[in-house]
């Protein structure tokens, strides 16, 4: 990608997301009062990663069966409480291991 | 002093692991989409968020408007936000306002979460040295998945694909098993997302708008079937 085309991205990306998280730390610091507000808040980031991941994830290895494999592993250790790194190294081995199989096959 | 500086750097380095991986396979994709590894590793050190820069990585490529890209950014990463907010009652004096501006850069989802389990309250000293670790391992992910990714197997760069979404996983699931709302408001999300890509017509909104449309519609509407009680909004 031409620097000319990437600069500006970047550039609002790292500013946009460096305001959010500097101006809540330095310039409003009293909480905030509506409960609607708040609720929102609260709920945005499981609604952003879901959003997310489904169904980006099952492209995401380039063959839906190996994806499948992978969800169904990262799904069902997440859903125990594992751990980030946990899940996400037993995601890759599961898609390694479907990936093996399916060349046996 | 010096001793809470290396507390932090010891504390920063399970995450600095936990980013390796992720941003390994951040700079793999990123370089698999065009960019350059030095494009790849300037958006990881700017940046440090992984779900800002995955999502980023279509807008750039694919030529959308700085709009789109700054809302987008702007819906993705609107939990620092409330994280800030939170985190602020937490400083202790050292903390004034040039320290809180540095520190504002790195203020992810794992870093607040370690800084907010400490007991009492947590100074520049330790903040910093929690800021550096996980930094660099973000970084030199990015570097060594841009720079060695593609010369990987292809089997190993598909396997190393899903790892981003597994942490995505391991971060909704748990909330979303414990507590109704959560899980109510993330099927909603993936329902909506799903249909944004499948549907004729609405497939032909881009990515950004997707999870923009997603988020804010799935997390609105929890908010008015399930508002929160002041102490439970973190």
């Amino acid at each position: 990608m031409s620097w000319r085309a990437f600069l500006p991205y970047v550039t609002v990306m790292a500013v946009v997301t460096y305001l959010i998280r500097m101006l809540p730390l330095t310039a409003f610091r009293k909480p905030i009062r509506s409960r609607f507000a708040q609720s929102f808040l609260t709920y945005i980031p499981f609604a952003v990663l879901g959003a997310m991941t489904f169904p980006d994830v099952l492209y995401s290895t380039g063959d839906l069966r190996t994806a499948a494999a992978g969800v169904v592993v990262a799904v069902f250790l997440s859903w125990r409480g594992k751990s980030l790194l946990t899940v996400a190294v037993a995601a890759c081995l599961a898609v390694a291991a479907a990936q093996g199989i399916l060349m046996l096959i | 002093m010096k001793a809470e500086f290396r507390k932090g750097i010891r504390h920063g380095i399970p995450i600095a692991l936990g980013y390796l991986s992720v941003s390994f396979a951040f700079g793999m994709k990123a370089v698999g989409d065009g960019l350059t590894w030095l494009q790849a590793v300037l958006i990881s050190a700017t940046n440090l968020t992984s779900a800002g820069q995955m999502a980023g990585l279509p807008l750039m490529t694919g030529g959308a408007s700085l709009y789109e890209t700054a809302l987008t950014q702007l819906t993705i990463n609107l939990r620092y936000g409330l994280m800030g907010l939170s985190l602020g009652r937490k400083l202790d004096d050292s903390m004034g306002t040039l320290q809180r501006l540095i520190f504002s850069f790195a203020d992810t989802d794992e870093i607040f979460a370690v800084a907010s389990s400490q007991p009492g309250k947590v100074g520049k000293a330790y903040l910093y040295g929690l800021m550096l670790t996980p930094w660099f391992g973000w970084t030199i992910g990015t570097l060594l998945g841009g720079v060695a990714g593609t010369l990987l197997p292809p089997f190993v760069r598909a396997a190393l694909g899903i790892a981003i979404y597994g942490m995505f996983l391991a971060i909704i699931l748990p909330p979303a098993r414990e507590k109704k709302p959560v899980r109510t408001v993330v099927a909603l999300a993936v329902g909506m997302s799903i249909c944004f890509r499948y549907i004729p017509g609405l497939n032909r909104v881009s990515s950004g708008f997707t999870i923009i449309i997603c988020a804010v519609t799935a997390a609105a509407a929890g908010a008015l079937l399930y508002p929160v009680e002041e102490e439970e909004s973190r």
